[in-house]
């Protein structure tokens, strides 16, 4: 039942912003126009309407209560605290990499977290924006430790699985015409019949970005009989993505991401966010906990809003602790900026 | 049917009466009604076009054909013309059209005969035979398409991996990567050869019209068989001959990773057709069930006692009946296979919907991506329609 629900789903979702945008008009027209749109929309629907994978261990994935877990999941989480205060005025819709871009344009979903790569194609003629960027990943290849092989270069003629519609795709082909490789794709739009044609051996190889390599290869039985290669071909700047022209709410998402890492960066976490919003003296940590400033309001939201964020989720570092560390990702190019090699970096809060 | 033959009943008009401009004429009714339903229909059609076009402006949507010309960079796997990830996104279409194109056609060649079969079976005398054709027809139309599909696919990803591939005779080999058949390398006596069977049969056609007018004549039958299986199969070996036989096998042998060389039916495509030509045969057995049916049990006892041996029985008082009932729910079948491919998007063959739907992914034009693919079927269909009801109609009873 949920594999026709989702095919279906994944089938009409893309002619449903058609009809979206043709039949739904009214509500469309207005859409653009509002200065306040999104955030007020929220509110007044009462939840946060968050687009998600369809099951991606450690980003988003439904555990054995059903209740979704993850990276991305954690930051819906926090924007619902933001926005709410309450961490369960969220509802969660997996979306596939082919129908992610029209769910949000025609306002299926309010914010994308769904590990999506910010290209300058989609910035710009997609009608959504990137806001951040909260994860820095790369493409690589998963085969299996039983084929023998220690580098991307050897994969000459294989048979390779790949998800349409993502950059990947576009990836791989790049990559095997600048080193003189051949293979044959296999495009299955669900992500886990992809991993599934993988498993059972139609394909030698799966591409992906790393960390979502990582997530496969964690949720098997026998991680160990598949091997990552060290060959990484690409960059992949994954970030949130809300529709252009709603500044106020794009800001809002921007700056819920650099207030995890400051929070990281002056080491407030779960544990000690309270205490902190009292007793810390550092001017930097009083404005981010909305003490002495009004920061909070000029987004549109609570001043204690980082406070009521960094109680449920935590800081970014812990964040990707609780999420990532355990698929065997490194923290790597995610990294505070003041680690070297670290390209998390958040603009001041003042 | 000339004018002779018509009811001189039927000719008579009523008689010319002025029209008045008044609510009480029907005549101005019926107008006035007809302006305002097709005026109000093309009021919301713009209404739509118009709003759709000035909110993907606002929302800075990007629009209009121009990405067809943009390079595609999406590697394809299976391509009947030639194609590499830096053609063009028109090109990568063509090969998604020809795809779906090499499904259906096949589908449907196949089903047709599978189905007769089927349908033929299930009203044999011999009680296993009907009975199992009957089970058959009962399961397969019961069970949902994508079911059979995803089923076809998971049984042929099953198979054993490229080295340890089943290699029932040589050069044959069946593995999760498909099924090899040793191939010959294509050359330009190969085409002519084709293209002179083509020649033999349209050459075969005309002289079995030849033969059929003198019959019609005097009224002796005459065998056409010898001299158009010497022009269907007789002239291309000649061709090939003539420009040299060349023959060089391209026997598929494993390197690497993979088998190279040979042909290949991928398991994609082969889950597909298998499961479309199953699940299509159901329907068309009951087609032709109840055709076959629908011819009165007297006109084979008419055609019996007139002599004619069963062949001709079945082939010239049967089958010109039993069609007229077959062909219109046919047609629908033949549609039914051609939509039905585009459930290929499950399990990975790159049809039609497979590539529009990464195109419009890739350019974020979903309007223009679902356009080329509703025009794509669109043309496929009433090609299909249009055929059948030429056939159908030259079938159809001469009714005197």
């Amino acid at each position: 039942m949920t594999f026709f629900g989702q095919t279906l789903k994944a089938g009409l979702r893309a002619a449903a912003f058609a009809v979206a945008a043709l039949a739904a008009a009214p509500a469309v027209a207005q859409a653009p126009a509002q200065a306040t749109g999104t955030l007020d929309a929220i509110r007044a629907r009462g939840s946060l309407i968050c687009g998600v994978t369809t099951g991606l261990a450690g980003f988003a994935q439904p555990d054995s209560q059903g209740v979704w877990r993850g990276f991305d999941v954690d930051y819906c989480r926090a924007l619902a605290v933001a926005i709410f205060n309450d961490v369960s005025k969220v509802r969660y819709v997996p979306t596939t990499a082919q129908v992610r871009f029209t769910a949000l344009q025609s306002g299926e979903v309010d914010v994308l977290f769904r590990n999506t790569t910010w290209t300058l194609t989609r910035d710009t003629s997609l009608g959504l924006d990137i806001p951040a960027i909260n994860f820095y990943d790369g493409q690589g290849f998963m085969v299996k430790r039983s084929a023998n092989v220690t580098s991307a270069r050897q994969l000459d003629g294989a048979t390779i699985c790949v998800q349409p519609g993502t950059t990947t795709e576009q990836n791989l082909s790049d990559w095997a015409r600048s080193a003189r490789i051949r293979f044959t794709p296999v495009v299955i739009e669900r992500l886990e019949d992809n991993v599934a044609a993988y498993l059972t051996g139609r394909c030698d190889a799966f591409t992906t970005d790393v960390s979502g390599l990582a997530a496969t290869r964690s949720a098997q039985s026998q991680p160990n009989d598949h091997v990552i290669l060290p060959d990484v071909i690409s960059k992949e700047p994954l970030g949130p993505l809300v529709r252009h022209g709603d500044q106020r709410f794009a800001d809002l998402v921007r700056w819920l991401h650099f207030g995890l890492i400051t929070a990281e960066e002056y080491e407030i976490t779960a544990a000690n966010v309270v205490q902190a919003s009292t007793t810390d003296t550092r001017p930097d940590v009083q404005r981010l906990l909305g003490r002495t400033s009004e920061l909070g309001q000029m987004l549109g939201v609570d001043n204690r809003w980082m406070v009521n964020i960094l109680r449920v989720t935590g800081n970014y570092g812990e964040i990707f602790t609780r999420n990532l560390t355990p698929l065997g990702l490194q923290r790597g190019p995610n990294a505070l900026w003041t680690t070297p090699g670290g390209l998390q970096y958040a603009p001041p809060f003042r | 049917m000339s004018d002779a033959t018509v009811d001189p009943r039927f000719k008579r008009t009523a008689p010319r009466r002025p029209m008045k401009l008044s609510w009480s004429d029907e005549r101005v009714r019926a107008i006035f009604w007809q302006v305002l339903v097709v005026g109000i229909i093309v009021a919301i059609i713009w209404w739509l076009v118009s709003n759709t076009q000035r909110n993907l402006e606002v929302r800075r949507i990007a629009t209009g054909f121009g990405f067809l010309q943009r390079e595609a960079g999406l590697p394809i796997a299976e391509h009947l013309i030639d194609y590499s990830p830096t053609d063009n996104y028109l090109r990568a279409l063509i090969v998604g059209v020809l795809n779906t194109l090499k499904v259906a056609i096949v589908g449907i060649f196949l089903a047709t005969i599978f189905g007769t079969l089927i349908g033929i079976a299930r009203l044999s005398r011999n009680w296993l035979v009907a009975k199992i054709a009957g089970i058959y027809v009962e399961v397969i139309r019961d069970l949902p398409l994508l079911l059979q599909l995803l089923f076809w696919y998971t049984i042929l990803q099953g198979l054993p991996g490229p080295r340890q591939a089943m290699n029932p005779i040589d050069g044959v080999f069946l593995s999760n990567r498909g099924l090899l058949l040793p191939w010959i390398q294509w050359e330009g006596a190969h085409t002519a050869a084709l293209l002179a069977a083509v020649i033999g049969g349209v050459l075969t056609w005309m002289y079995s019209r030849l033969m059929r007018a003198r019959q019609m004549a005097d009224g002796q039958p005459r065998r056409v068989w010898p001299l158009g299986l010497l022009l269907v199969l007789g002239l291309p070996v000649a061709t090939w001959a003539l420009l040299g036989a060349p023959f060089k096998p391209d026997v598929p042998s494993l390197q690497g990773f993979n088998f190279r060389g040979g042909m290949l039916m991928s398991p994609e495509y082969f889950a597909l057709l298998v499961g479309l030509v199953t699940y299509t045969s159901g329907f068309i057995a009951e087609i032709v069930r109840a055709g076959i049916q629908s011819v009165q049990h007297g006109q084979w006892e008419a055609a019996q006692a007139l002599g004619l041996k069963p062949g001709v029985v079945l082939k010239q008082i049967v089958l010109p009946q039993a069609l007229r009932v077959i062909v219109p729910p046919m047609t629908s079948q033949y549609l039914n296979i051609t939509k039905n491919s585009s459930l290929a998007v499950a399990i990975g063959y790159q049809d039609i919907v497979s590539i529009a739907n990464t195109t419009l992914n890739q350019t974020g034009q979903a309007i223009e991506g679902i356009a080329i693919i509703m025009a794509v079927y669109l043309s496929i269909s009433l090609s299909i329609s249009l055929f059948m009801n030429w056939y159908n109609s030259k079938i159809a009873l001469v009714e005197r």
